[in-house]
């Protein structure tokens, strides 16, 4: 099993992209392989519960772990309530750990 | 092999959300005391460019000094006096081959020019590499 740190940094709606990213998360997660989703930028305005995309809903339930960066979430006005359930509330702090762990990171 | 982190980046200053993420990782880690290498390539070797100056806002009518309008190349001065304080190492290694095209060469004091051997020995020496490219 394989540890990796998948950052999103756009929105589902911007590219077709995103779809195979998320689609990489999960294919990974089914595989038994240990994976974290961190949403930055316009990444995370896919996590609201609203949201017309799907994907985040699918990578929680896929076990994928998605975090979300507060920066990001404050600056465009997600709060809690409006997240999608399964989500976690995380930093820039949490994201160098998970770096400095020796994840195999990769950014999109 | 004590913890290092190496972060590739390519997009010019001012044009894209990735540089301010980066210099958030770059400062995250510098405050826990982790090493950090830079290597800016293609229109990230302007964003330690010592000529930026601050501007007023004509539009809001502000001043210089109201506006206070960051530059790169000062989060940058930041960020070397950060690793400075936390007795962390930041090396920032601009790409020469970028920098002749741009004629993009007078930095700020801290900022070095070189290549993808540099590149190459930053990822072998750290616990992780984490390349952010432009779009």
């Amino acid at each position: 099993m394989s540890r990796y740190l998948l950052i999103e940094s756009r929105d589902p709606w911007e590219s077709g992209d995103s779809r195979h990213f998320y689609d990489l998360a999960t294919d990974l997660a089914a595989k038994g392989h240990d994976v974290v989703l961190f949403l930055v930028q316009n990444g995370v305005l896919g996590v609201r519960k609203g949201s017309s995309s799907t994907l985040v809903q699918k990578a929680v339930d896929a076990k994928v772990k998605v975090l979300l960066d507060d920066f990001s979430l404050r600056e465009r006005g997600i709060d809690d309530g409006e997240r999608t359930g399964g989500t976690t509330l995380s930093n820039i702090d949490t994201l160098v750990d998970l770096l400095a762990d020796g994840r195999k990171a990769m950014w999109h | 092999m004590s913890k290092a982190l190496t972060i590739a980046i390519m997009d010019a200053p001012y044009e894209s959300a990735n540089t301010t993420t980066a210099f958030r990782i770059i400062a995250a880690a510098l405050a826990k005391g982790i090493d950090v290498n830079v290597f800016a390539y293609e229109g990230a070797v302007a964003l330690a460019m010592k000529d930026q100056q601050p501007h007023a806002n004509p539009v809001r009518g502000t001043t210089v000094e109201q506006e206070d309008h960051p530059t790169t190349r000062a989060f940058i001065a930041g960020l070397l006096a950060l690793a400075q304080e936390k007795g962390a190492r930041l090396q920032w290694v601009n790409c020469g081959l970028c920098v002749d095209e741009r004629g993009a060469g007078n930095w700020i004091e801290g900022v070095r020019r070189g290549g993808p051997p540099d590149f190459l020995a930053m990822v072998e020496g750290s616990s992780n590499t984490l390349v952010i490219p432009t779009r």
